[in-house]
């Protein structure tokens, strides 16, 4: 069994140390795109950290009896498999925030985290290992969403998880809404100065000159 | 006609896989170093787009959606909740052809192309105008062109970006942003270019 400060490290790691998004470039893909609204953006990295953590230990348990030529379709297959059940899942019990989601739930299986932490960790370590490493990447990857889209609800539409925090301006208040942040570029930005923040109190991170 | 012009370009610049819907991401900022790698990722989308959303169309309509199957008999069946599963095989198998069929025929595009095929497996781009497509209801030749369409976008957006940060190495940019920072900030500036193609109207 491995000691509790290496436990501690491959949980806790992923959150600012070494990030997938901001560090890996890791899961950008299909995710930006629903964080104009928190509640959303909530669905979405619940239903990443739920595939990340089961496919991650199933892989895991498996990883004996893969053969290495055909490891990409079994792990592909486990994680469209996983994808389904949360997409069926959220059809069935959140129907409006699964329109909503749209194809963005389907793109997790090609979600770079998840098979990136498949092929890069779980195929290596034990079960246990595999959990917290998912759970500890899937943590990174909503500590960023979760910011971006907390910013963008925040400051693009005055409320947070749709109640309205900061009176707009046509309902009386005073509050002038930054249309430019439900536009989707502004997620682009709001990434980018949370890099930069990130990188300033962990210089070790910055990337050397060309 | 008309009708697909406007859906070629809407799906180039309006709906641009890229810029507004943050697709193929980790591929888009992980290869657009330089602007010969980017082209030759781009034409390898658009290929694989032009062909897999054409052929997840007729899968989709003759094997998946429901009651589809009544040609073999079967009215009632709905296999719709296999589509993540069919979609994702038909474009590693489609992948994994064209490969071959490239090492075969036309080594020279092969040796150009070879390193982008297998990464494009797992591009959300290609996945993603699969998904838009069925979303859709596109027929037959639409998918053609929306397929084409979607991969030509996400190749414009991939060697523009490759052009800026070409030219953004003689830049001085602060430390903290140096690399992937400043990217993601060129990336959402361009975004805010193609999005000035929303209000024309088709």
């Amino acid at each position: 069994m491995a000691s509790t400060k290496e436990m501690k490290s491959v949980l806790f790691g992923p959150i600012f140390a070494n990030n997938p998004i901001a560090l890996q470039i890791l899961g950008v893909c299909s995710a930006l795109a629903v964080t104009s609204k928190l509640e959303n953006t909530l669905v979405m990295c619940i239903a990443l950290t739920f595939v990340l953590v089961l496919s991650n230990v199933s892989i895991s348990i498996i990883r004996n009896h893969i053969p290495s030529s055909v490891r990409i379709i079994v792990q592909m297959t486990i994680i469209a498999s996983l994808v389904i059940v949360v997409d069926q899942l959220l059809k069935a019990f959140a129907y409006d925030i699964a329109q909503e989601l749209s194809v963005f739930v389907g793109l997790i299986i090609t979600n770079c985290i998840v098979m990136g932490r498949a092929e890069a960790f779980a195929m290596k370590e034990k079960p246990g290992m595999a959990l917290l490493d998912g759970l500890g990447n899937g943590l990174g990857y909503s500590v960023v969403l979760l910011t971006v889209a907390f910013f963008r609800e925040l400051f693009g539409s005055g409320s947070l998880f749709g109640y309205q925090i900061l009176p707009l301006i046509t309902e009386g208040g005073w509050y002038t809404p930054v249309g430019l942040l439900v536009l989707p570029p502004s997620a682009f930005f709001i990434i980018g100065g949370f890099i930069w923040v990130l990188r300033t109190f962990r210089p070790e991170q910055v990337e050397a000159k060309e | 006609m008309e009708h697909y012009i406007s859906m070629f370009v809407r799906a180039v610049f309006i709906e641009n896989l890229a810029l507004s819907f943050f697709l193929g991401m980790c591929t888009f900022l992980a290869v657009s170093k330089k602007v010969t790698t980017a082209m030759g990722l781009g034409v390898a989308v658009i290929v694989v787009l032009g062909i897999s959303v054409p052929v997840s169309n007729i899968v989709n309509t003759y094997v998946l959606s429901p009651g589809s199957l009544s040609w073999a008999g079967f009215p009632d069946a709905d296999l719709s909740f296999l589509r993540f599963l069919t979609f994702i095989g038909i474009i590693a198998a489609l992948v994994q052809i064209l490969e071959m069929t490239l090492d075969k025929y036309l080594p020279a595009l092969y040796n150009a192309l070879g390193i982008f095929l297998p990464l494009i497996t797992v591009n959300c781009a290609i996945f993603g105008g699969v998904l838009f497509m069925v979303e859709r209801d596109y027929d037959f030749t639409e998918s053609i062109v929306y397929g084409v369409g979607s991969g030509v976008g996400w190749a414009l957006a991939i060697v523009l970006l490759a052009a800026v940060r070409e030219k953004l190495k003689y830049a001085d940019i602060p430390d903290g942003l140096r690399g992937l920072g400043i990217t993601f900030i060129s990336t959402g500036l361009i975004g805010l270019g193609f999005m000035s193609f929303s209000g024309v109207s088709l």
